[in-house]
């Protein structure tokens, strides 16, 4: 296999083979190499999240009819590095009465909590951090770490508006976890394995045509999940300032903000995992480095999915945001999981399979539709109704 | 020393420093930060025993769930974050005392259990642990009875902690 070919396997290898020569143990020769693929994976997400921010910049203004950054460098590709540099100089604050230590390592697990979720993303046929046979259960666990962050940072900046910040996070993550979760089950249900790699091999046809209303539900959650507009109320600025991340300064801050983009793009790479067939593609088996193009193309649709929603959608009610998870997304999840298990079960190795799922899907999403349409209509006769007063008239 | 054994003592201390921070800080969300130290704690040592499955449920479940525990302490002692709070009581002594036998007498029973000094036998190419407990936990000559009843269990609780929560109707 050329270089061209496959450039990670042919550098592991040289690496693999110079750690040998150097004879040292074997344990150790396991240990820096697996550290040095640790590096490699996370400084990729670091420095992927560089451009993204210009991206989402430079396609936010265009929704808005603005041209955005384009001062520093050739179409304002350098505005993220002359903002990293402002950041790094801005002063550091902590509140005086904060919690120091907890104060400190929020931001720097929000941002772990991301890079995390990288280490079994399959960038390409063999170009993997770890194949764990668990991999979407990890993928679960570690967003819980995403939601600590979230608290950690509220309550150690003792700021009331930080707190409530916080405590509508909490509320809002955890409500959304439910939908993301059940519908992460339905490609784990017909791809018949948990492992991240298992789940690429198994897309023969993509999943977003066996479980279309599954991948819509999952959209949604995981953008709820992110925090974003239409689901900032996290960090609603006309209400409770800047949430969470209000006491904080300078880059700390910026690792929220950096981990919250980069968080937008991994979300758009686990749709394009779990609902579009991941790397593969056409030679995508012969050259991996065309896998990594097709995964990243992908995802790159789901994420401007992501952003169209963020610059053209207005900021949700909070009760509105509790009711739409509970009585729209988590009910028509459990009916998606369940009707999924049997009818893929029944017709699992007939041609009735995909059209079979997708009508069932379609079917679901409309009577959910339908139902909840209906109750809405219903609330809003329902709603008390004032009594006319005169307005005042100047004299 | 392998790098196994390395982190398994790293871990071990880990989950004995902060399972004694846990226990003697004042403030309640000190005390659950680090009860999540030593529940991840908890959860690598269980990626050592070739248990991945168990690990990220330990996370999912316990870690998850903290967050809700965090949001009580901070709601139960408003106002009083920084107060100190009193972490022992009058039976301090009793309960030392009591706690030591029991540690001594586990120590004792554990050194003559011979799986202690006996390394386990290597797991088979094929071992699938995911495979194993969902077999175990639905077949009917595994755990099946006993995870419907939990499960009808958990059912059972949480409607009844809907049916408290719930605003009373007009005219109850």
């Amino acid at each position: 296999m050329s270089f061209w070919q496959d450039p990670v396997a042919v550098i592991g290898q040289w690496i693999l083979d110079l750690l040998i020569s150097l004879n040292l143990p074997e344990a150790w020769v396991t240990f820096i190499y697996t550290l040095l693929g640790v590096i490699v994976v996370a400084s990729f997400g670091l420095i992927l999240v560089i451009f993204l921010i210009w991206v989402e910049r430079k396609v936010a203004a265009r929704f808005q009819d603005r041209l955005g950054p384009n001062r520093a460098g050739p179409y304002g590709l350098l505005q993220t590095l002359a903002d990293i540099v402002k950041l790094l100089t801005k002063e550091d604050v902590v509140p005086e009465k904060a919690d120091r230590l907890v104060f400190n390592i929020a931001p720097i697990l929000s941002m772990v909590a991301v890079l995390l979720i990288w280490a079994v993303v399959p960038f390409a046929p063999g170009w993997i951090g770890t194949d764990l046979n668990v991999g979407v259960l990890y993928i679960a666990a570690v967003g819980s770490f995403g939601i600590l962050s979230v608290l950690m940072a509220g309550w150690s900046s003792n700021n009331k508006y930080a707190l409530l910040g916080a405590f509508r996070a909490v509320a809002q993550l955890i409500s959304y976890e439910v939908p993301m979760l059940l519908t992460m089950l339905v490609p784990v249900l017909l791809a018949r394995g948990m492992g991240m790699v298992h789940m690429v091999t198994a897309q023969d046809t993509w999943f977003i045509f066996l479980a279309p209303a599954a991948a819509v539900v999952f959209l949604i959650s995981s953008i709820a999940e992110l925090g974003r507009t239409p689901f900032d109320l996290l960090e609603a600025e006309s209400e409770i300032v800047a949430g969470y991340h209000t006491e904080y300064t300078g880059m700390k801050f910026g690792l929220f903000f950096a981990a919250e983009f980069l968080h937008a793009f991994t979300v758009g790479v686990l749709f394009a995992i779990f609902f579009l067939g991941g790397w593969r593609g056409p030679w995508a088996e012969q050259a991996p480095i065309l896998g990594l193009f097709y995964l990243m193309l992908k995802s790159i649709f789901g994420y401007f999915i992501i952003m169209w929603v963020r610059s053209t959608l207005p900021r949700i009610r909070i009760d509105h945001m509790l009711a739409f998870n509970w009585k729209f997304l988590t009910p028509v999840a459990l009916a998606l999981l369940i009707l999924t298990a049997f009818l893929d079960k029944i017709f699992s190795e007939t041609a009735l399979r995909i059209p079979v799922l997708l009508i069932a899907n379609l079917v679901v999403l409309a009577i959910g539709y339908v139902i909840s349409s209906a109750m809405t209509r219903r609330q809003a006769k329902q709603r008390v109704k004032f009594k006319k007063r005169p307005v005042a008239k100047p004299a | 020393m392998t790098v196994e054994q390395g982190i398994f003592l790293f871990i071990g201390f880990l989950i004995l420093f902060s399972g004694f921070m846990m226990v003697t800080r004042s403030n309640l969300v000190h005390a659950a930060l680090y009860l999540i130290l030593v529940l991840f704690g908890v959860a690598v040592l269980f990626v050592l025993l070739n248990a991945g499955f168990l690990a990220v449920v330990q996370i999912i479940v316990y870690i998850g769930a903290i967050a809700i525990l965090m949001i009580f302490a901070v709601m139960l002692t408003r106002g009083d974050v920084t107060g100190e709070a009193i972490t022992m009581n009058s039976v301090f002594g009793w309960g030392m005392l009591l706690s030591s036998l029991f540690g001594f007498a586990l120590i004792i029973m554990l050194g003559q259990w011979p799986a202690v000094t006996s390394l386990a036998p290597a797991l088979p190419a094929s071992w699938n642990e995911l495979v194993e407990i969902g077999v175990a936990f639905l077949s009917p000559q595994g755990f099946v009875i006993p995870f419907e009843v939990a499960s009808v269990l958990l059912l059972a609780a949480l409607i009844g902690a809907l049916y408290v929560a719930r605003a009373p109707k007009k005219g109850e």
